[in-house]
């Protein structure tokens, strides 16, 4: 472990590269009664997705006569943390969440193909380390594609970061806390065209450091949608 | 010059490039991008000639005209029936769509009640997805005594087979009468009630396992297993 009161930041504090990422696990079909499921591991963040769909919706000015409506839903379970029992419910951080990961997988679906109905997305946490929101949208994903939706591409996540002077990506929880501030960069993106349905930043960035981010990102997406597609297959082999 | 890069019969994922070259055809779940052809769904690939196309493996009902579905009456109004036909709306049955004569004014609850089973075509499917259904077409009408199972639409065509071979072994094995919907659902009745179960059993056993190939080979296998390997008709 770095002994975080230490200035340098040289190391990482599990011993992985700069840019290398927590080991990942990914498992489609998890969830029975759903129309497709999904579960993303990646350290010890470990999500779960449940898409049902398209289905009816009411009331009926929700409606969209042109295209289906995505409704995604962020939540973490009480005891997930590693801290204090959280509160059930929405908050005002899962609310966020449950609205940047529906945008960050809108540009994805073929919506027009299902005029008048809802997608229903919940996204469960049941252990959180860190890179909880790109965990829920590569779950989710998954679990879009499990349901046989009309697809462009598999958006893939995953939040990198600044410490000192050092670009890391997935950071883990002990390297947000970081004491001499950090800036954590979450990015999703379909890796087939690297369009970015996703970005966000909190910390000072210089403008190379912040094209560096993106460069590493979009290898670390290829990564994570490798190991998306492999799960969704697995589903399906004798 | 075109190239394929996946094998027929591969099991691709949306966002997957499936073949480069101007040489080849998107059809259902294939789209075209500059050269590539690219799947847009999670499927199977067939290729037949220039064409490539996807076979889903799952979703949801999405319905087609001409299609034969199982519906079940949920309400009405003074000129029509609302069919739940396992899609996100009701379907709309008008009562010019039925082969009774219906006098002005009457009780539609008299004709078809709410809860009550049919069979029936789909007549339109406007760009909302609105449904209009119909009864007119023979073989139509209520469905009387069986069961409906549920089963995943996206397997209904292997349930099927080829020109009806699969649903044509198991009603010959069993002995049972079967209406397929296209929408899922299932109607059967037996006249052995143990038959009876080992037709849901099969279906469901075709569900479970309809991307393989090979299938009605299986499912012969499955069912002769089952009736002890006597033949159904020598045991008569």
């Amino acid at each position: 472990m770095v002994d975080l009161e230490e200035k340098m930041f040289t190391k990482r504090s599990d011993g992985r590269k700069f840019g290398e990422m927590r080991p990942m696990e990914a498992k489609v079909g998890v969830i029975k009664r759903a129309d497709g499921s999904a579960m993303f591991k990646i350290g010890k963040t470990i999500a779960y997705a449940a898409v049902y769909g398209p289905r009816s919706l009411y009331p009926k000015f929700l409606q969209n006569k042109d295209r289906a409506v995505l409704r995604c839903n962020y939540n973490m379970i009480a005891f997930s943390g590693s801290g204090d029992r959280i509160r059930p419910g929405p908050n005002r951080r899962s609310k966020e969440i449950s609205l940047i990961t529906e945008k960050a997988l809108f540009p994805s679906i073929d919506l027009k193909a299902y005029p008048g109905s809802v997608i229903d997305v919940f996204i469960e946490l049941v252990q959180t380390d860190s890179g909880t929101r790109c965990a829920g949208i590569c779950a989710a994903a998954m679990a879009l594609a499990d349901a046989g939706f009309v697809m462009k591409d598999l958006v893939s996540a995953i939040a990198l970061g600044r410490v000192e002077d050092k670009i890391i990506v997935d950071a883990t929880k002990e390297e947000e806390d970081y004491p001499d501030g950090m800036a954590d960069v979450p990015v999703a993106m379909m890796p087939r065209k690297g369009e970015i349905t996703l970005l966000q930043d909190d910390g000072f960035l210089t403008k190379e450091q912040l094209k560096e981010i993106l460069e590493l990102a979009s290898k670390a997406c290829k990564e994570i949608n490798k190991i998306q597609r492999e799960a969704l297959k697995e589903k399906y082999k004798e | 010059m075109g190239k394929l890069l996946v094998k027929d019969k591969d099991i691709v994922t949306p966002g997957e490039e499936l073949a480069v070259g101007m040489d080849f055809l998107p059809a259902t779940g294939v789209f075209r991008e500059k050269e590539q052809l690219i799947a847009s769904r999670m499927g199977i690939v067939n290729v037949s000639g220039r064409l490539v196309k996807l076979i889903p493996l799952s979703g949801r009902y999405a319905p087609k005209r001409d299609d034969i579905v199982i519906g079940r009456i949920m309400d009405m109004t003074m000129s029509s029936w609302f069919v739940d036909i396992n899609h996100f709306s009701d379907a709309v049955m008008s009562l010019r769509e039925v082969k009774d004569f219906i006098p002005r004014g009457a009780d539609l609850s008299g004709y078809y009640s709410y809860g009550q089973w049919i069979l029936a075509k789909i007549t339109n499917v406007t760009k909302s997805n609105s449904v209009e259904i119909g009864m007119k077409s023979p073989g139509l009408g209520k469905l009387g005594n069986g069961r409906i199972i549920k089963l995943n639409p996206a397997k209904i065509p292997r349930v099927i087979g080829r020109q009806g071979s699969m649903i044509g072994l198991i009603k010959e094995k069993t002995n049972c009468k079967i209406s397929v919907g296209q929408n899922g659902y299932i109607w059967l009745k037996g006249e052995d009630p143990e038959k009876e179960r080992l037709a849901v059993e099969t279906l469901y056993y075709i569900e479970k396992e309809a991307h393989k190939s090979g299938l009605t080979d299986k499912v012969g296998e499955f069912l002769n297993g089952r009736l002890g390997g006597k033949d159904v008709h020598k045991k008569k």
